[in-house]
């Protein structure tokens, strides 16, 4: 009746993962608790859970990885620990529940920390940027953004029921097939991967297909601001990247559940077939997530430089090249696999040469700061940081590249300081940048400074002292994901990376209170003007918190910046014009009727149902892996069924809004985009 | 900064007019270029599956091989199916486009009997095989064979699924302009699993039996 469930699934004789498994229970249960006595519930449901809106499922996104953020990083504080602790002893985790942990640490950092942050800063940027209203398909983004958070939810279920990998976060075979993984670890990861996989896919198609289909009139390709060039590269990466994965694991599931002989050891399997597969998919999946931090810097960098972005045809042209670039080097994650010196020599050339168009890059982000009136706000403090951290692990990067080098550090302590020196400094800088700079667009107040200034410091010092210890280790010879050593001369660089990983808990903790410190001072943070950095491009020309439609009317592009430009023309033209003339304009301004998908709970029933079917395949529970298939499919049914699809918001309802929003600056002091400080 | 609280019009005021400068598509060109991704990323998806089998077939581990297996009349039959579910599909659309109802449902069901007849021929090949002792489970080369064409056939499967609603749809709803849009992802749906198979019956099936 339950395939392979039983109460036996649950750890009760396990302290850890229980009481892991009881806190995420009670805060989810908690936060449920709250969300209905305090009457939210409707709320959430009609505006949040089933909107469509293209804002609203980014900020969500985002919020699914702040979330995951924790999770992911409790991971890394326990390895942290463990090692510090395990010289000649066991320390404090068993070595079947930190390989758990080092595996579930890599998947949720990647697949649900990275990933939605960076779908979700693109989701709420780009249309705003592109100056249009809607992404292409609204549902299909609520569909991809909640099977997402199917994917997060079944990873985190595996805590309390049953168990994790314990293959690392990417399932190497043959340690990975049935005969040496006969749990479910190994399937709870495939079967979240899988779901959140396919969420991914429809989100790239989605944002794909806005870029290059719904643009305001006149945004020609190389007008689009750079964010919208990278979040294209990543998304075209996206479209041709995670079909791979999903086949790969598809051959995975085929070998656990029915038998097949694609990467086991006998029948004529291949297992190193899985390492290409894998990393096909795996290296172009390293530039999906920093791709749009390099936007994210971009539009960061040449606001608070207030200059325009320094050679922006040739970072377009980086942009791309890297992403050709990216589906030409996955060989290099397996040098040691002995394809010989030949193919090892190509792949490593190939890796190189990437190094080029992101040096490009780095020249570009200089030269724009050059001669530039900097100013000093957190998201320029994470470009800067990102700079200088980004191109030590580029260095890094580039020296594995060379294969002799690779004999000699591959999968040791060296290689994980490398990828997390440009995950970190790339990627989630990147997010941290892109979230404090485009939090007042979202909300209409800004984040506190201060702390995002303590937070900021406390993260740099903390990944620093973090992770150049571990460069030292691999260096030393000591091997990733070691649950304990005999080496005495390992353990002081491994107490100091430990204490690195609490420098970024404090950090962490700072982010924590600069949420809540900026939500409750929120009347003092508000930016009444839609454009509290004095930004460039078109998402700050429009009110903040955005109305529904995003623009009243749609803007017409003459260039790049086009939000820079539109003020230097009205300051020529009319010194001192501002909100009143806007304001004059606007009562002679023409409004239309506006069309607005309307909100749909498909995607949120239709995830409902993914997630009974994976985890009804993962337990093997027939049944009700074809009740949740047969439900998904009604739903999409019922979906295609209605006959309303669209709102109209009338034209007089928008200029009102319109009106309303232009009012905001008259009633704030003169200086409203410089006047708050934190 | 003056020019604080500037809006969308603004810029617009900022930009002179220029007749013909795009903005965004309509909703057919977005909703079928959209699909047009999708089914790349489809094709992709293939490809790798593809490369598996290329990388595995010779790996039969002492079983036999596509030489031994495959029986290239049975192959002939279904692809004739479905070359010409294409063409029924093709004059679905037709009578999409014109609003008669009697002519895209008739062609419509031709379109699933053909589609059925293959799904049909590829089960009984399959059933054969394995009864044979030639499952997947025997070596690499056939898991690769049957994850390959079994992948064609789950969306052969999946497209009669579709198919079935898409007739419901119009039969109930008529020609909307949604469904309309609908249908034309569904004939792109359709034609590129007949792409997908010509490239597969002639890898597997013709290079297969070629000495």
């Amino acid at each position: 009746m339950f395939g392979k469930l039983s109460w036996a699934a649950v750890p009760l004789d396990q302290p850890l993962p229980m009481m892991a498994s009881g806190a995420v229970a009670l805060a989810i249960l908690g936060v449920l608790a709250w969300v209905v006595v305090r009457g939210h519930a409707p709320y959430l449901w009609r505006e949040w859970i089933t909107s469509v809106d293209h804002k609203r499922i980014g900020v969500m996104y985002t919020l699914l990885a702040l979330v995951m953020l924790l999770r992911g990083f409790a991971d890394a504080l326990m390895m942290r620990s463990q090692q510090a602790l395990a010289l000649h002893s066991g320390g404090y985790l068993p070595p079947e529940h930190y390989d758990q942990v080092f595996s579930a640490h890599g998947t949720v950092m990647i697949f649900f920390v990275a990933m939605p942050f960076m779908i979700g800063l693109m989701n709420f940027v780009v249309p705003l940027q592109l100056g249009v209203r809607d992404v292409a398909f609204p549902t299909l983004n609520s569909v991809g953004f909640w099977l997402t958070a199917t994917g997060a939810l079944l990873v985190n279920i595996s805590l309390g029921i049953g168990e994790f990998a314990r293959t690392g976060w990417l399932p190497y075979p043959p340690l990975s097939e049935l005969t040496y993984s006969p749990g479910v670890g190994v399937d709870y990861y495939c079967w979240a991967v899988q779901i959140s996989g396919v969420g991914t896919l429809l989100s790239g198609i989605n944002l794909v297909t806005t870029i290059l289909k719904v643009r305001a009139p006149g945004m020609t390709y190389l007008r689009m601001p750079m964010f919208c060039w990278t979040a294209l590269a990543s998304n075209l990466l996206i479209v041709a990247a995670f079909p791979i994965l999903t086949a790969t694991l598809a051959m995975l599931l085929l070998d656990r559940y029915l038998g097949f002989h694609f990467f086991t050891n006998e029948a004529g399997g291949n297992m190193m077939m899985f390492m290409n597969l894998i990393w096909a998919w795996g290296h172009p999946e390293v530039y999906i997530l920093v791709l749009p931090a390099f936007g994210v810097f971009s539009e960061v960098i040449s606001t608070f430089a207030q200059k325009p972005l320094f050679g922006y045809r040739s970072m377009v042209l980086a942009t791309m090249a890297i992403c050709v670039l990216s589906f030409m080097v996955w060989l290099h994650h397996f040098f040691t696999m002995g394809a010989g010196a030949n193919v090892n020599a190509v792949f490593g050339i190939a890796t190189t040469v990437i190094a080029v168009p992101t040096g490009v890059k780095i020249f570009n982000w200089l030269f724009t700061m050059y001669g530039g009136r900097l100013r000093y706000d957190s998201p320029m403090l994470w470009a800067v940081a990102f700079m200088t951290t980004f191109v030590v692990g580029g260095m890094t990067g580039v020296l594995m590249a060379v294969p002799p080098a690779d004999f000699v550090l591959h999968n040791s302590l060296f290689l994980v300081a490398h990828f997390h020196n440009v995950i970190i400094g790339g990627v989630l800088f990147g997010a941290f940048a892109g979230y404090t700079y485009w939090f007042p667009k979202a909300f209409g107040f800004r984040l506190h400074e201060g702390w995002g200034k303590a937070a900021f410091g406390f993260w740099v010092a903390g990944f620093y002292t973090a992770f150049m210890p571990l460069y030292v280790l691999g260096l030393m010879g000591m091997t990733r994901r070691l649950q304990h050593y005999d080496v005495a001369a390992w353990r002081p660089p491994l107490l100091v990376a430990a204490g690195g990983a609490a420098l970024i808990l404090i950090g962490i903790g700072c982010q924590i209170a600069q949420l809540v410190v900026s939500i409750r001072g929120r009347e003092a943070l508000r930016d009444a003007t839609g454009d509290p950095w004095n930004g460039r491009t078109l998402e700050w020309a429009t009110a903040s918190p955005p109305p529904a439609f995003n623009f009243a009317t749609l803007p017409r592009v003459g260039g790049t910046d086009a939000h820079w430009r539109a003020k230097q023309q009205v300051g020529n033209v009319n010194p001192g014009a501002g909100a009143g003339g806007a304001g004059a304009k606007g009562e002679a301004m023409e409004y239309q009727d506006i069309d607005m998908p309307r909100n749909s709970p498909t995607g949120v029933v239709s995830a409902f149902f993914a997630t009974v079917m994976g985890f009804a395949l993962i337990w093997h529970i027939w049944w009700m892996a074809a009740l949740g298939f047969a439900g998904a499919y009604g739903t999409f049914v019922i979906f295609a069924w209605r006959d309303r699809s669209e709102d109209r918001i009338p034209a007089e309802e928008v200029a009102r809004l319109d009106r309303t929003a232009r009012r905001g600056p008259e009633m704030a002091p003169d200086e409203p985009a410089r006047a708050v400080r934190a | 900064m003056s020019a604080a609280g500037l809006s969308a019009a603004d810029v617009n005021a900022a930009v002179p007019f220029v007749p013909d400068e795009g903005g965004p598509a309509p909703v057919r060109i977005v909703v079928g270029f959209g699909f047009w991704i999708f089914l790349i990323s489809d094709i992709v998806m293939f490809s790798a599956f593809f490369a598996a089998y290329a990388v595995l077939v010779g790996n039969t581990a002492g079983g036999p091989s596509g030489m031994q297996l495959f029986d290239l009349r049975n192959v002939a039959v279904e692809t004739a199916c479905l070359l010409l579910s294409s063409f029924s599909c093709g004059l679905a659309s037709i009578g999409a486009g014109a609003r008669r109802t009697g002519m895209f449902q008739a062609a419509m069901a031709v379109t699933a009997v053909l589609g059925a007849a293959f799904l049909t021929l590829e089960i009984r090949e399959f059933g054969g095989l394995v009864a044979r002792g030639a499952g997947p489970g025997r070596s690499a080369f056939l898991s690769a064979f049957f994850a390959l064409v079994g992948c064609h056939g789950l969306h052969v499967s999946a497209g009669l699924l579709w198919l079935l609603t898409m007739m419901a749809q119009v039969w109930a709803k008529g020609f909307r302009e949604d469904i309309l849009r609908r249908m034309l992802c569904f004939s792109l749906f359709w034609h590129a699993l007949d792409i997908i198979w010509v490239a597969l019956f002639t890898v597997v099936y013709l290079m297969g039996t070629t000495p």
